[in-house]
């Protein structure tokens, strides 16, 4: 643990553990039954034919397990955070920044960890051969976007807001508008892809992906928040989403302090 | 724990936009000594391979050392080596090809257990809320997969759905999500 990260920790009242970088946790936290949606899932059509139907089997976590990839330096590139200048033109629609931290369980910041987001562009439409839905593609957005996580753990993008789209699992399915996000964290075992939402959205009710996490209120952690703290005066509407990923074992070593 | 996880999501089809890049596929680069294939499909439960899925592979060098900062036995010798290979493509197929080398044996939990030699897979798609986790072994490591603490769990019948077979230039394993050759899939 650095005094500097100590100081940090301190200061956003936040309990100090371990440093992730500095500190390997020997393991990480076994998740509760609910934490994560079911991979059969009856609403969602294609889980039947696409999950395991024998039960899982414990895995000890060991050595390969609380490793894990730094892609950081790999694939990132300097304007891979901004989604609106990636081509000659400006893409049409809702500008936004979208920005938060990565945080393990216990609340320490993740820092210096890759995270990556795709999208549909304004008109709900992505790009890529297999989306065929009838809405333009807009010659000036892609919908890809990378950045690292800073000293805080924060990470920003800067977009466009996505639109809702139909899809075919049943009678007028539409997907909410929604972000994908995947994190790499610091272990194989921190490993995450998730979707970000839009407060209010009228499509929440009706969408069996977002309503495969039971729960409620961890629903609601998949929902980022208008901030107005944040909007860009005359640019951008800015939203605001903070992302846990699991944290340390419950036998935390303790030894380095 | 103070904090609740996010939960899951699936990737979607339509994770080629953002996920892959350039060298994914090569957990080391191209042309390094020993370097070897990985090959295989992915079937779902109709037995139909899975085109839009995303593979991810973590692995340690043969010398049992990883490529990440936490400094396990130091970081691997091996120039350019990742540990990691990322594979999936905006039209797939259901196969997947990654370049590596064969990892070597690592320690397990009790003094002196060693684990085989042995990959951690992710594998993501449409249709999965949250990723399924397995494990490569190699079929030609039988003692040390006869010593292995994790395939120790593993019923007997089913061990061999986690073996990869030798091939002319490294091994091929299949993935299979339902029926009787079902893979094992891990709670890590």
């Amino acid at each position: 643990m650095t005094e500097e990260l100590q100081a940090e920790s301190e200061a956003d009242g936040v309990r100090t553990i371990y440093d992730p970088i500095a500190d390997t946790p020997t393991s990480y936290l076994r998740e509760p039954e609910g934490a994560h949606p079911p991979l059969d899932f009856e609403g969602y059509k294609s889980t039947a034919l696409r999950h395991p139907k024998q039960p899982l089997i414990y895995l000890p976590q060991m050595i390969t397990e609380i490793t894990g990839p730094q892609l950081a330096p790999v694939v990132v590139g300097e304007s891979d955070h901004d989604l609106t200048i990636q081509h000659d033109g400006e893409p049409i629609g809702e500008r936004i920044t979208v920005s938060g931290r990565v945080f393990d369980t216990e609340g320490k910041p993740l820092r210096g960890t890759l995270v990556e987001v795709w999208q549909a562009n304004a008109a709900g439409r992505y790009l890529h051969r297999w989306d065929r839905w009838p809405a333009p593609l807009d010659p000036n957005f892609s919908g890809a976007g990378r950045c690292i996580t800073d000293d805080e753990g924060r990470y920003q993008f800067t977009t466009i807001k996505p639109g809702p789209y139909p899809w075919g699992n049943h009678y007028n399915a539409w997907r909410p508008a929604h972000i994908h996000f995947s994190l790499m964290g610091r272990a194989f075992t921190q490993r995450l892809v998730t979707q970000m939402y839009f407060p209010g959205d009228p499509f929440f009710p009706y969408d069996p992906i977002f309503n495969s996490v039971r729960d409620p209120k961890a629903r609601e952690r998949m929902v980022s928040s208008f901030s107005i703290h944040d909007t860009v005066p005359n640019w951008a509407a800015a939203y605001e989403w903070d992302i846990y990923l699991r944290g340390p074992g419950a036998t935390p070593f303790e030894e380095a302090h | 724990m103070i904090f609740q996880t996010t939960p899951s999501q699936t990737v979607g089809p339509y994770f080629a936009i953002g996920l892959p890049f350039d060298v994914g596929p090569f957990v080391v680069p191209e042309g390094t000594p020993g370097a070897i294939h990985i090959t295989g499909t992915i079937y779902d439960g109709a037995g139909v391979p899975i085109p839009d899925f995303l593979l991810e592979t973590w692995q340690a060098d043969p010398d049992g050392r990883f490529a990440d900062m936490h400094g396990h036995g130091g970081v691997s010798e091996i120039p350019g080596f990742r540990g990691f290979a990322r594979y999936g493509l905006e039209d797939g197929d259901g196969t997947f090809d990654i370049v590596t080398v064969k990892p070597g044996a690592l320690p397990g939990l009790g003094e002196g257990q060693m684990q085989a030699p042995h990959i951690d897979v992710s594998v993501f798609a449409r249709g999965m809320l949250h990723r399924t986790v397995t494990r490569i072994y190699f079929a030609d490591e039988t003692e040390a997969n006869a010593a292995d603490p994790v395939l120790a769990h593993v019923p007997v019948e089913r061990r061999r759905t986690l073996l990869a077979q030798p091939t002319s230039d490294g091994y091929t394993i299949d993935f299979r999500f339902q029926g009787p050759d079902e893979t094992v899939f891990f709670d890590v």
